[in-house]
């Protein structure tokens, strides 16, 4: 992939689906990577199984927490059903990962997992440093739920043939 | 990219940002009642130990506990949501006459868009409206970089500072640069009559105080760097604040900038310069024309701006080519999944035996205004915080013969229900107020109160009992009831409850499914 100025991630799913603690984790890693960082969602009701959409952009030099329409790089998509209303933000030749939905399902034996799993595979696509996102899971992650969730970002990553 | 740097970060939200710059200034006192867009900045301030912190029980309290610390020589903080500010405008409004011993900042969020809130209101006319100054940051590192600024200003020019942040700068999350935290010496505490004692003689003097304070801190504005030009492309310049300012350097990065960080009393002759350095001007806000309205007072006639039907909801990068070019508001509406009741919750019994009797539900504001919706679509109104509670009364005075119940939360009962209980009791109303006791404050995610008997850091407290209390305010019954599972034994109440020609309270009581403890 050519090197760019900023890169822009769209995630979207339902409440209670880990989608904030999985954007989060994006955004330590590029922190920690030296990105300049924005993330952007909506709390409030969303807690109650409404639609969730994150943001997260990063590179030298960041404006806008959102990302406008046809502007996503890529789109992490958590639930089928909120499919149809996020590829609006994809822009034209933008990376669909929601083939890889099904896959993290498959792969994952706590449903939990869902969301470490599809950042495992988003991580392959991102030039940020491994110890950056280990950093990240370090900081996102209790100390009882970090082992696990570092084995399923590993385990993710192996899912994608580039 | 790996390009290290030791200095410290962290990647905060901006209420998170504000939170630890306000504690890097020395903040000692902070209170608030919780409201979203605003609850994780009192929640993140509770987080260090050397702070006194509070969930207040509604924010008229949390506004006078927080400001009479400032006034007692220490600096303190209150944070708010828009409908918040509401509530704390009675002490507000006589503040920015009596001013302050040490710093004292007001927070307050605004929700364009109303993600989570019952109305749009744009809180930069309190500038005006109060004489009190107004910070706008436009993303987490200026709401640290802001709070600190505040604090200066409140106590070089003896005033409470306002700072407006929206729901889209709140939950932002970015890399912010962390630094160490400066104790404040505490100010004696000292008599003072003629400024603490607003009788007409003393408020007359302070009145003239604060006009000249307005004009004192203008200078200041002019000056301010806040109020940041950048002129680059001068065939186009923008004047624009808050998160604006972000979606149009993402569009149109090469334009021209006065971007206003010192937003009130607004810097005149700077907003005057830069319209003559730009050849067309437009004004980018969200919500209401507060600087558009402004720069025509100035009579600057060139100065286009939104087209009206942008005065709702939030902007975004989408949407700022028709922003600045005039044109209708136009964005197709994608279905999104509406929010529910979480299953488990245990509102979903009481609902369906008020919708089971084809009751008149008086609403109030919490999870429970979501049985509004399919497929309970029980609560018929929702206005405000304690609304339940008054409103019961006032649709039976119009309507004697229905049958009409009141519901309200615990949290929203204590916050602003009791005083509409005792007034239900003295005024010799009847009928029936539920209180949907989930022991949490659960719609902003499950803060303490009074009823919970913990305060904000968990730690035990005297608890509030409610039942106790709705006895004393006048109620004629008082029944605690575990809705879920008991759904009959609920029906058989209220069938019985509702015809009968008394004041009575109905405590349906079982904790919140989604917030354990
Ligand atoms: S958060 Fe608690 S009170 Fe609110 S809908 Fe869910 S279970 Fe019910």
């Amino acid at each position: 992939m050519k090197k760019q100025a900023y890169y822009n991630i769209t995630f979207g799913g339902i409440g209670g689906q880990g989608i904030i603690k999985a954007s989060e984790l994006l955004g330590w890693a590029a922190m920690y990577d030296g990105y300049h960082v924005k993330k952007s969602e909506v709390h409030g009701m969303s807690q109650r199984g409404g639609s969730v959409e994150s943001h997260v952009r990063f590179g030298k030099k960041i404006y806008s927490p959102l990302i406008g329409p046809g502007q996503a790089d890529f789109l992490l998509c958590f639930h089928a059903d909120e499919h149809p209303r996020l590829v609006m933000f994809l822009k034209s030749g933008g990376t669909d990962l929601v083939e890889y939905l099904k896959r993290a399902e498959a792969m994952v034996e706590n449903p939990k997992h869902v969301n470490t799993a599809l950042m495992g595979v988003l991580s392959v696509f991102l030039p940020i440093s491994g110890p950056s996102w280990q950093k990240a899971m370090e900081t996102v992650f209790s100390p009882k739920i970090l082992d696990e969730n570092k084995q399923v970002f590993q385990r993710a990553q192996g899912l994608v043939i580039k | 990219m790996a390009k290290k740097t030791s200095v410290q970060k962290a990647f905060l939200s901006g209420n998170e940002a504000l939170a630890r710059g306000a504690w890097e200034t020395g903040l000692s006192v902070a209170c608030a009642y919780p409201g979203t867009p605003s609850t994780e900045i009192l929640e993140a301030l509770s987080l260090y130990p050397e702070l006194d912190v509070q969930w207040s029980v509604n924010e008229k309290v949390a506004y006078e506990v927080a400001y009479s610390a400032a006034v007692g020589g220490v600096r303190s903080l209150f944070a708010c949501k828009h409908v918040g500010l509401n509530v704390a405008m009675d002490p507000l409004m006589t503040s920015a006459y009596t001013g302050v011993q040490a710093g004292f900042v007001v927070v307050v969020c605004d929700d364009p868009g109303m993600h989570s809130s019952q109305n749009e209101q744009d809180t930069r006319w309190v500038g005006i409206y109060a004489k009190l100054p107004v910070l706008e940051p436009s993303s987490p590192a200026e709401a640290k970089l802001f709070v600190a600024e505040a604090f200066a200003l409140s106590e070089k020019f003896d005033t409470p500072v306002i700072i407006r942040m929206t729901t889209r700068i709140s939950h932002t999350k970015e890399d912010v640069l962390l630094g160490q935290r400066t104790p404040c010496q505490p100010v004696k505490l000292a008599v003072n009559i003629q400024k603490y004692v607003m009788v007409p003689a003393n408020a007359r003097v302070r009145h003239d105080f604060i006009e000249g304070r307005l004009t004192r801190l203008q200078a200041v504005s002019e000056k301010s760097k806040l109020n940041k030009m950048e002129i680059n492309d001068p065939s186009l310049g923008f004047i624009t604040s808050g998160i604006s300012y972000h979606y149009l350097k993402e569009v149109r990065p090469d334009a021209s900038f006065l971007k206003l960080g010192f937003l009130y009393p607004f810097c005149d002759a700077k907003i005057a310069e830069f319209s003559k350095k730009v050849k067309k001007l437009v004004v980018v806000e969200e919500l209401d024309p507060f600087i558009e309205d402004h720069v025509r007072q100035l009579g600057i006639k060139k100065a286009r701006t939104k087209h009206p039907s942008f005065r709702t909801g939030e902007l975004g990068p989408g949407v700022i080519e028709d922003v600045i070019n005039g044109r209708p508001k136009n964005v197709p509406k994608l279905p999104a999944r509406p929010p529910r009741l979480c299953a488990g919750c245990p509102h979903w019994a009481s609902f369906s035996v008020l919708k089971k009797l084809g009751l008149f539900v008086a609403g109030d504001i919490g999870c429970y205004t979501l049985g509004a919706l399919p497929p309970t679509s029980t609560l018929h109104t929702c206005i405000c915080m304690g609304a339940g509670v008054t409103f019961n009364e006032g649709l039976r005075r119009a309507h004697p013969d229905q049958k009409i119940v009141g519901i309200v939360g615990d949290s929203t009962f204590v916050h602003s229900g009791i005083t509409g209980l005792i007034n239900a009791a003295y005024n010799k109303a009847k009928g029936i107020i539920f209180i949907l006791d989930n022991s949490t404050t659960a719609m902003t995610g499950g803060q303490n109160h009074p009823g919970t008997g913990l305060t904000i850091r968990n730690e035990p407290t005297k608890r509030l009992d409610l039942k106790a209390l709705c006895e004393v305010c006048g109620a004629d019954h008082v029944d605690v009831i575990d809705p879920a599972g008991n759904v009959r034994e609920l029906e058989e109440l209220v069938s019985k409850r509702i015809n009968e020609d008394a004041l009575s309270v109905i405590i349906a009581a079982h904790p919140c499914k989604l917030i354990k403890r």
